[in-house]
């Protein structure tokens, strides 16, 4: 038996100052939690045997013919007593993560919200906007099962939401995010490094930053670089900006706003502009006006790139396609299905990008495996894996003539 | 003060699905793996006294707080809880099994030892 096979103990996440005190018997649930969503990720493969033993030969028997998309087989699959049982644990496993996380953090809420208070007072690194709306798309459902979803308060000015949210991604990766859950931000600092050594960029926007786990790393990483991180919900702004202050990151100002209007900024404002994790948690409408408005904002020259889970193409087995996609229909992911069926490099190109501008990568968590050991046993666990396609761009350095500009059907023929 | 024992379990916003046909299965479901997480609560704390105990003989309320497990105790700790999901989860472990099984019923190969 190897020790990756057994997460870390919930002691091992790094304190910071918005960090909630941790009762003994509290680190023991999420300690639970790590280890069952370990054991049902390795349970996953009874799904595969149910499709292949039963659901997929009763279909076949049926209909005459094979599944022709992933929602054929998810309908199939619900009705299998298997996937059922599997769906209905994994279920109770993200309430119970919920339960156990505001139950931890609001017993301790006073706590918590004069901490943060000290470290977000007379700043000028964290800007609330009340007139921001929390979008549509944000407000019909609590995503992750998250009561409140980003924005929600439990009182009005609180950090619940937030410190919440923090808390427990620990107890959904099994630790796969590291100490800080910042194993995203460490993978973008590493990357960038490699793919361009030396490179300082001047601003670097990150949209749709919730508590900043992401952005943390880079602004620590480029200290003379000025990041802003942007999002919707202040509570999880209060709580990431107090968060990143206690790390050291003075130069990251999180400012409320949405991504699809940053008319504050000027065109060619940002050498770097980013997403990590957020596409999938917008609307068919937003996700191409985000872009759009990423594009307008980056110098020429600049950076685009947007950490998500792979998208789903011709290539990608129907089967894989459906138990990816369980997050949606099990786990308040609205958008998720639509989303990573998606042609991300047609939407990017459609937003202004030269088609041989793009690049896709793959990128993987960095995080310290000593405490943290990486977990590639075999076993993926489709949506909490610590392992992304990043869908990147550079811009050209010199805009294109407006008659050489890219057509979008052009584009798409090549 | 929030009433933090309440909300903590507030419900998120959107249907839920049902997994089994009688929703008193979602339910019971639902208590039984809660009850299974604090069971587990239960023998980590348990396991704190004892490692205590070890160490210094006498222990408070305050030292089984404070306690954090070095790496190997965390490791120990970790395992405990795999083996302990190993056995409650051991039916739905064996239902997979038993799906990759190719072999006869038990009425079936009681039929054709019978006739052997």
């Amino acid at each position: 038996m190897s020790a990756t096979d057994v997460p870390p103990p919930y002691s091992a996440v790094a304190r910071h100052g918005v960090s909630p005190d941790v009762a003994h018997d509290e680190a023991a649930r999420f300690n639970f939690l790590a280890n069952l969503n370990k054991a049902l990720a390795g349970f996953s493969a009874g799904n595969k045997l149910a499709y292949d033993t039963r659901v997929l030969p009763a279909f076949e028997a049926e209909h005459g013919r094979a599944p022709k998309d992933r929602f054929e087989i998810r309908h199939a699959m619900n009705r299998d007593p298997w996937h059922r049982y599997w769906s209905a644990l994994k279920r109770n496993s993200m309430e119970m993560r919920q339960q156990n996380g505001r139950s931890m953090v609001l017993r301790q809420l006073d706590e918590l919200d004069a901490k943060a208070r000290q470290y977000n007072e007379g700043r000028d690194t964290l800007v609330l906007d009340p007139s921001v709306a929390v979008p549509r798309y944000q407000s019909a459902i609590d995503i992750h099962c998250m009561p409140g979803s980003y924005h929600g308060e439990e009182r009005p000015g609180d950090v619940s939401a937030g410190a919440n949210y923090d808390c427990g991604i620990f107890a959904t990766t099994g630790g796969g995010l590291g100490a800080l859950n910042d194993g995203g931000g460490a993978a973008l600092v590493d990357w960038i490094r490699r793919e361009r050594p030396g490179w300082v960029p001047k601003r670097i926007l990150d949209i749709g930053a919730t508590i900043g786990h992401n952005i943390v790393p880079l602004a620590l990483a480029f200290p003379d670089t000025e990041v802003i991180a942007i999002d919707t919900a202040a509570p999880s702004l209060r709580y990431g900006h107090a968060r990143a202050q206690s790390l050291g990151a003075y130069n990251l100002k999180f400012v409320q706003m949405s991504g699809e209007d940053l008319s504050a900024y000027p065109d060619g404002h940002f050498d770097w502009v980013q997403t990590t994790m957020f596409l999938h948690e917008l609307s068919g409408t937003a996700l191409p006006r985000v872009i759009r408005e990423g594009v307008r904002v980056m110098a020429p020259g600049g950076l685009m790139l947007h950490l998500e889970q792979p998208q789903y193409s011709d290539d990608m087995p129907l089967y894989e396609q459906f138990i990816r996609d369980w997050d949606a229909f099990n786990n308040n992911e609205p958008f998720w299905s639509a989303m990573h069926a998606l042609d991300l490099k047609s939407i990017m190109v459609e937003a202004g990008l030269p088609r041989d501008s793009l690049f896709v990568t793959g990128v993987r968590a960095v995080v310290d495996e000593e405490i943290f050991p990486r977990q590639d046993t075999g076993v993926e666990d489709h949506g909490r894996a610590a392992v992304w396609s990043a869908y990147g761009a550079w811009k050209p350095s010199c805009p294109l003539p407006e008659g050489e500009r890219v057509d979008l059907r052009e584009a798409q023929a090549g | 003060m929030v009433d933090w024992i309440a909300r903590a379990g507030a419900k998120a916003k959107g249907k839920r699905p049902q997994y089994f046909e009688d929703p008193a299965v979602d339910r019971t479901l639902s208590i039984v793996m809660a009850i299974a997480g604090e069971v587990a609560v239960l023998r980590e704390r348990l396991d704190t006294v004892e490692r205590l105990l070890d160490a210094k003989g006498t222990i408070s309320r305050a030292d089984i707080e404070a306690y954090t497990p070095d790496r190997q105790a965390g490791a120990e700790r970790g395992l405990l809880h795999k083996e302990y999901l190993a056995r409650i989860l051991r039916g739905v472990q064996q239902d997979m099994e038993a799906m990759a099984e190719k072999g006869p019923s038990v009425e079936e190969l009681s039929r054709e030892l019978r006739d052997l």
